[in-house]
């Protein structure tokens, strides 16, 4: 039998702009989480961090920069750049190598210090064939947009509804960038971004800094009451050139399968009680809704217009508010990670949904048009 | 960006690069040179790719016989901004699209014009349903994307 993981505690940072500076913000939510679980920075076993250097912090090799605010001072520990729930999957395999009892898992960054996304998602584009032709993160979402509507049926008004559904939750998210009690026609109405996107419909640029502490089963059980284990993760990646790929359905449905076969699940419409998806345009929620088999192809728009994902539904999907409210890029997966498990136990405040949760879905993505997919479940 | 009420540092970066195209994307921008679209065909999947590439993605084996793929096709989708953002090398508006060249196996992102752009909802009239585009090429061309002008439609 496999050795088995839990995430003992989390910490997460507002949204919004803050005046304090990245590596004051990196120790907040680190001695924060280290305090709720009743250690010291020396019974940390290994950290795994995730962030991003020049681009999106403006600092190189910023693992060196911010390693002592991580509570991480001659650990064994690593960093990834990319999708930040995969630091997740690796803090996750190092407890299970036996070698560590506890793993600090954090999530940095600070969008309102950089420039535009869409300035640095251009440097996404290789520089022969695409660059030239001003392909960044949005335009890609916007060519994506279209060929799902034509491709699904799927109309701009389901679309808008996502963003009535998420910036609605968010009110009840302290945390959240941005909120608020919309109607799909303010959403339709909002200037056009890259047609057929609106700019509602676009995620702003937010800060994220979250930290999680993960532990094996023994060590879990002395720290917390409410250990919320591992149970599955799932990653997929699709072509780099948007022109090779099937921009209406992509990779999500590989890394929810390898998820969901190695968390045990069968039925995930069903067996998952509430899930985090990353869903930077409106449009994204109702594809990655297909991707993650919570309905047949073609079929997200219909499905959120059954009430099934509104945070009193069967599966409530960003009761956050997801990354429409608050969009810290580099760390936004695991910030998904950290609400599920708040979720999971029942300290979501005003956000907690209606229904029971007892296994959650974490989902992050990464480069254009979901190019990357990574899907986490946990469970009580 | 906007000043704010705390103390800031301002910093801006300025790095430059030069980027080896090797020889594979080297032919094909000679090609553009040349006013010719060129591709290459996966021995295994049989597919041709364009632009041209190294090796197939999926077989993951050199790709082999070189194309001169059609100028013409498919618009399979498209999008617009009237917003200059940054990167943008052409005037405004800005539309960009995903195009299937007859013949190809995949498709080929450019930029689409020579019709009446200022106006969106003109533009979505004017793209509506199956839409048959062709390269339009710029007099003066230097071996880049940009070579080819845009796309425009051809019925």
């Amino acid at each position: 039998m496999m050795r088995r993981v839990a995430i003992v505690e989390v910490a997460l940072s507002p949204a919004g702009e803050s005046a304090d500076n990245y590596l004051d913000q990196v120790y907040r939510v680190c001695r924060e989480v280290l305090d709720k679980a009743g250690i010291t920075r020396e019974d940390v076993g290994t950290v795994v961090s995730a962030s991003s250097d020049v681009f999106h912090g403006g600092v190189s090799c910023a693992n060196a920069y911010y390693w002592d605010s991580g509570a991480a001072f001659l650990k064994n520990g690593t960093r990834q750049d990319g999708e930040s729930l995969l630091a997740f999957s690796y803090a996750v395999m190092r407890i299970l190598t036996g070698h560590y009892d506890t793993a600090l898992v954090l999530g940095l960054c600070k969008g309102s210090e950089n420039p535009d996304n869409d300035m640095i998602t251009h440097f996404f584009t290789d520089p022969f064939y695409q660059r030239p032709l001003g392909l960044n993160e949005t335009v890609a979402a916007g060519l994506q947009m279209r060929a799902y509507l034509e491709h699904s049926g799927t109309t701009e008004e389901q679309c808008a509804r996502v963003v009535v559904k998420n910036l609605g939750n968010a009110l009840r998210n302290p945390n959240a960038h941005r909120k608020g009690r919309l109607d799909v026609d303010t959403v339709l109405r909002s200037p056009k971004v890259m047609d057929p996107l609106k700019e509602l419909e676009c995620a702003p640029k937010s800060e994220g800094f979250v930290a999680l502490l993960l532990a094996s089963e023994d060590k879990a059980k002395k720290l917390t009451k409410r250990p919320v284990w591992f149970r599955g993760f799932g990653s997929s990646m699709d072509f780099f050139y948007l022109g090779d790929r099937d921009m209406g359905s992509g990779v999500l449905a590989q890394a929810a399968k390898r998820a969901y076969d190695m968390a045990g699940i069968r039925d995930p419409v069903k067996e998952i009680h509430v899930a985090e998806v990353t869903e930077p345009y409106a449009f994204q929620e109702l594809l990655w809704y297909e991707g993650l088999g919570f309905c047949g192809p073609g079929e997200g728009g219909k499905f959120l217009d059954t009430g099934a994902t509104a945070p009193e539904g069967s599966l409530p999907v960003n009761p956050s508010g997801g990354v429409l409210a608050a969009n810290p890029y580099v760390s936004r997966g695991l910030c998904r990670l950290a609400e599920v498990t708040l979720q999971i136990r029942g300290q979501a405040g005003e956000r907690q949904v209606d229904r029971e949760v007892e296994t959650g879905l974490a989902h992050g993505t990464h480069g254009f048009a979901g190019q990357f997919h990574a899907v986490a479940v946990v469970g009580a | 960006m906007p000043d704010k009420h705390f103390h800031t540092k301002k910093h801006d970066v300025w790095l430059p690069y030069r980027f080896s195209a090797g020889p594979v994307f080297e032919r094909f921008f000679e090609g553009l040179k040349a006013g010719k679209i060129l591709g290459n065909r996966c021995p295994r999947c049989e597919r041709v790719l364009v632009p041209a590439r190294t090796f197939c993605p999926r077989c993951y084996v050199d790709m082999g016989q070189w194309v001169e793929v059609s100028q013409e096709g498919r618009l399979v989708t498209w999008t617009m901004s009237t917003e200059p953002f940054f990167g943008m090398r052409t005037d405004l508006p800005y539309v960009a699209g995903l195009i299937h060249l007859d013949g190809t196996n995949c498709n080929f992102m450019h930029l689409l014009g020579g019709f009446e752009t200022m106006d969106i909802e003109a533009v979505r009239e004017r793209l509506k349903g199956s839409v048959r585009v062709r390269a339009v090429w710029r007099e003066e061309r230097e071996g880049d994307m940009l070579d080819i002008k845009y796309f425009e439609a051809a019925d």
